[in-house]
């Protein structure tokens, strides 16, 4: 009751962040009018063109859209109903666009698939056999004792993208229709604004919006469900949070995130300890910044390892990227990749909000799963398992609310059993029980405080405490202006184990086809070079891990903001940190992106 | 008839395997050779046309390539052939198994694309045409059919520019680069491709020894590209000309 209380008080406050123009920036810059509605009611549409009609649709095939497209294929079977599933993913082949640590906690998959440790084809092979954390300064590590969050006992250490491949494979074979290389460019509402799926996006546009001869027109998916399984901060499920206000209705607080900069490489078989997870607290991230990395030892000699850096950092300086080439500089990282190949390398946003974030969860039509709607086990950082069940809960809802629905009917689909049966999993306990790990790094002691904190919750509190830390603010607010920061000092890479962004590109695969108008767009296409520039320094060229924008001088003499649309990764990074939310990732054509095989 | 390769995508990164053997391709990304994918689109470009009935896509390799087929059915094929072998098949292997099938099929025109990007071979259109005795016509950026004619009217890139010749049919085109830009497979295509007939055969059905004619000794990554270097004068250019890199 307490809790629901304090939730409750949560909510006036909630409406203030909701506007895109935030009131009270540092600086007090109140002529910021970047209202975003105009690009997001062109995130809806309804007309429904030539369509094609399923029972149910996933917009999105990772861990959570596969999970929820075999259960409910399973149930299918189980009540000898065959329904249709649809899935569409906007990388050109599955996996194209996962990427994570990762060290899978096979609890949804022991739920899911049973079979799964029989399978010879199943890639998830090497248990986790030791865990090692560290606090790293500049050039040592002190070893401390693992948080029982950190063990690892009965959890595999795995490459995403193949298991997510294996498991497309799973669903294919139960019959469910998966069609990479096409993204949900917008949500299809019926008249009465219910969900009826969505529609993809156009193909064969050039840059300045002329059609080209390739041109074809987005095709409408329609479903009596739609679930967005489209990840962190995925542009429809954003909409769509928007559109149904379902962060308000669930008194939820606001989404907090992460950038996770992320490499695979393949080192000198003496230094290679399989099963071996290791987390690092400490250098290089400053005090004030929550963040980490790890290092995880795959099978065949491969190693990932990366930084996750929190976007809630303050100063306009900072660059993720660069924090990562510099924690591959300590002795530790470095002698462990001595020698070695850098693989792959790519990026991605992470959801840190945990329990208090979590929105409502289904709408009239539809319903959000996995990354999208945010169920990261922060201080674990394992959200694999707990979206598959989400994925797996919502298909159960999908399925037995068609199954019970009067033949023929045209009303829209109730699927809030899900977010009932949900909020009574073991997913809501989990989050539930470390929801205040994460916010205590805010309260004002930073790591110190956080780490403080995060002992007494998990070894006294087990998170039966009464109270729930709030989430201040959402991450772009916390950037203060350029002139009130310390730049940061970073030095070159030296291109054997530190490179440069464009090295590190190439790496990711990553592609678009050049002639499609950007993907990135711009509400105010002024505001950049009056805002973004002179007072943060153009933060984006910093914290996006791609390169994408870039201040060049133009024959004018001044600098505009150049955005090399091709080079993106999909991680979002600057749909969530640009001070003034002045810039919306929106899905390009399908099939472009990072091309992810062992992520 | 339109034949088609699976490759290794053409954004793919590769790394040499340690033991010099070929190249990595474990979770590489594979897909369908572009200039394959130009001949298919030409096909469907010469079926709509109306320069003939049907079009044939066909494949050899291992089980994925299917997947290939899939692809240019969902781009317009209408019928499939997927000649199964787990062997490795060099261009004349290919070109053998291509006589082959063709001589069953029977087609007016084989569109081939003029190499694939894996091996850089640029023959098996050409071995062929000489196993068939059908006229070539390779590296085609314009072809415009005739079938009341019987003949094929197709402009070929070559070094000294653009040449036109005028081929009877039934003959084998390879495409180039600028010969059309292939169309996307749309999202009912891809569905209807499902339905569509791929029949599947092997070399030993069709009568053909696919032993490898050439072997591979070894296979290295290119030299690291070492900086440059500023002379000061000609007479030091000169000098780092014959003593280091010893090419005068």
């Amino acid at each position: 009751m307490l809790r629901s209380l304090l939730l409750r008080r949560v909510t006036p406050w909630i409406s203030e962040v909701r506007s895109a123009a935030p009131k009270a920036l540092p600086g007090g810059h109140r002529y910021l009018s970047a209202s975003a509605s105009s690009i997001d009611s062109e995130l809806g549409t309804q007309d429904e063109r030539e369509s094609m009609h399923f029972d149910l649709l996933v917009v999105g095939a990772g861990p959570a859209g596969l999970s929820a497209a075999i259960k409910f294929k399973q149930m299918g079977k189980q009540q000898g109903q065959d329904l249709s599933v649809c899935v569409i993913e906007k990388g050109a082949e599955l996996g194209a666009h996962i990427l994570s640590g990762n060290v899978l906690q096979p609890t949804a998959l022991d739920e899911l698939l049973p079979e799964w440790r029989q399978d010879e084809a199943c890639p998830i092979k090497q248990p986790a056999t030791a865990s090692r954390f560290y606090y790293l300064g500049r050039r040592w590590a002190l070893r401390l004792p693992n948080p029982p969050q950190m063990k690892h006992k009965g959890n595999y250490v795995v490459s995403l993208s193949e298991v997510v491949r294996w498991l497309g494979q799973k669903a294919e074979d139960l019959g469910v229709e998966i069609f990479p290389g096409f993204g949900g460019a917008k949500v299809v509402y019926g008249p009465s604004g219910d969900v009826h799926g969505v529609q993809t996006n156009d193909v064969g546009v050039a840059k300045d919006g002329s059609l080209k001869d390739s041109h074809i027109p987005g095709m409408a998916l329609t479903a009596r469900a739609t679930l967005f399984a489209e990840g962190c901060r995925g542009s429809l499920s954003q909409h769509v949070m928007k559109r149904f206000g379902l962060r308000e209705q669930a008194g939820a607080q606001p989404q907090t995130y992460a950038l996770g900069v992320k490499e695979v490489w393949e080192i000198d078989p003496a230094k290679h300890r399989p099963g071996l997870v290791v987390h690092t607290v400490g250098h290089p991230l400053p005090w004030d910044v929550y963040g980490g990395s790890w290092i995880y030892h795959m099978p065949n000699n491969r190693v990932s390892l990366g930084l996750v850096t929190a976007l809630d950092y303050s100063n306009a300086y900072l660059s993720p990227y660069q924090e990562f080439q510099q924690w591959k500089r300590h002795p530790m990282v470095t002698k462990l990749l001595q020698g070695g190949t850098c693989l792959q390398y790519g990026a991605r946003s992470l959801n840190e909000g945990g329990w208090q974030s979590i929105p409502a969860l289904s709408f009239p039509g539809g319903a959000l799963v996995g990354d999208a709607a945010g169920f990261l086990n922060v201080p674990k950082i394992k959200g694999t398992h707990t979206s598959m069940k989400s994925g797996m809960l919502a298909a159960e809802a999908a399925f037995n609310a068609m199954v019970k629905a009067p033949a023929g009917s045209r009303a829209p689909l109730d699927l809030s059993a899900y977010g009932t049966s949900l909020r009574n999993s073991w997913v809501d306990t989990e989050l539930h029980r470390e929801r205040n790990i994460r916010p205590s790094f805010g309260l004002g002691g930073g790591l110190w405080g956080g780490l403080a904190y995060s002992a007494v919750q998990t070894y006294l509190l087990r998170g039966k405490e009464p109270w729930t830390l709030r989430h201040r603010y959402a991450d772009h607010e916390k950037l203060k202006l350029a002139a009130d920061c310390t730049p940061r000092e970073y030095p070159k890479p030296d291109g054997e184990i530190t490179f440069d962004i464009n090295t590190s590109l190439y790496r990711s695969q990553t592609n678009h086809e050049h002639d499609q108008p950007s993907h990135l767009k711009l509400v105010n296409p002024k505001l950049p070079e009056v805002v973004n520039l002179p007072m943060y320094d153009g933060p984006e060229q910093r914290y996006c891990p791609a390169g994408v924008y870039e201040w060049p001088v133009g024959d004018d003499g001044r600098r505009h903001l150049q955005i090399n649309a091709q080079n993106c990764l999909h991680c979002k990074a600057c749909d969530i940190k640009d001070p003034l939310q002045n810039i919306r990732w929106t899905v390009p054509e399908g099939g472009g992106g990072p091309s992810y095989t062992v992520m | 008839m339109v034949a088609v390769k699976r490759v290794l995508d053409y954004t793919a990164r590769v790394r040499v395997k340690s033991d010099k053997t070929g190249v990595d391709l474990t979770n590489v990304k594979m897909s369908m050779n572009p200039f394959c994918e130009i001949a298919v689109e030409e096909a469907i470009r010469v079926r709509e046309a109306k320069g003939t009935d049907e079009v044939v896509a066909v494949s050899i390799g291992p089980r994925q390539a299917a997947d290939t087929l899939r692809t240019a059915l969902a781009m317009g094929a209408d019928r499939a052939l997927h000649v199964h072998t787990d062997a490795e098949v060099q261009p004349l292997a290919v070109a053998k198994l291509l006589a082959a099938v063709a001589r069953q099929e029977q087609p007016q025109l084989v569109l081939l694309g003029k190499q694939a990007i894996d091996d850089d071979s640029n023959q098996t259109g050409q071995m062929l045409a000489g196993l068939l005795g059908w006229p070539q016509a390779t590296f085609a950026s314009r072809l415009e059919l005739d079938a009341a004619a019987g003949t094929a009217l197709v402009t070929r890139e070559v070094d000294g520019g653009l040449e036109t010749l005028r081929v009877t049919l039934p003959a084998v085109v390879t495409s180039d680069l600028r010969l059309n830009e292939p169309r996307y497979a749309t999202l009912p295509n891809i569905m209807k491709a499902k339905k569509k007939l791929l029949a599947a055969t092997s070399p030993e059905e069709l009568g053909v020894d696919v032993a490898p004619r050439l072997q591979t000794l070894s296979v290295e990554e290119p030299a690291k590209r070492k900086g440059g270097v500023m002379v000061a004068s000609a007479a030091e250019l000169v000098d780092k000309l014959r003593n280091e890199a010893k090419v005068i």
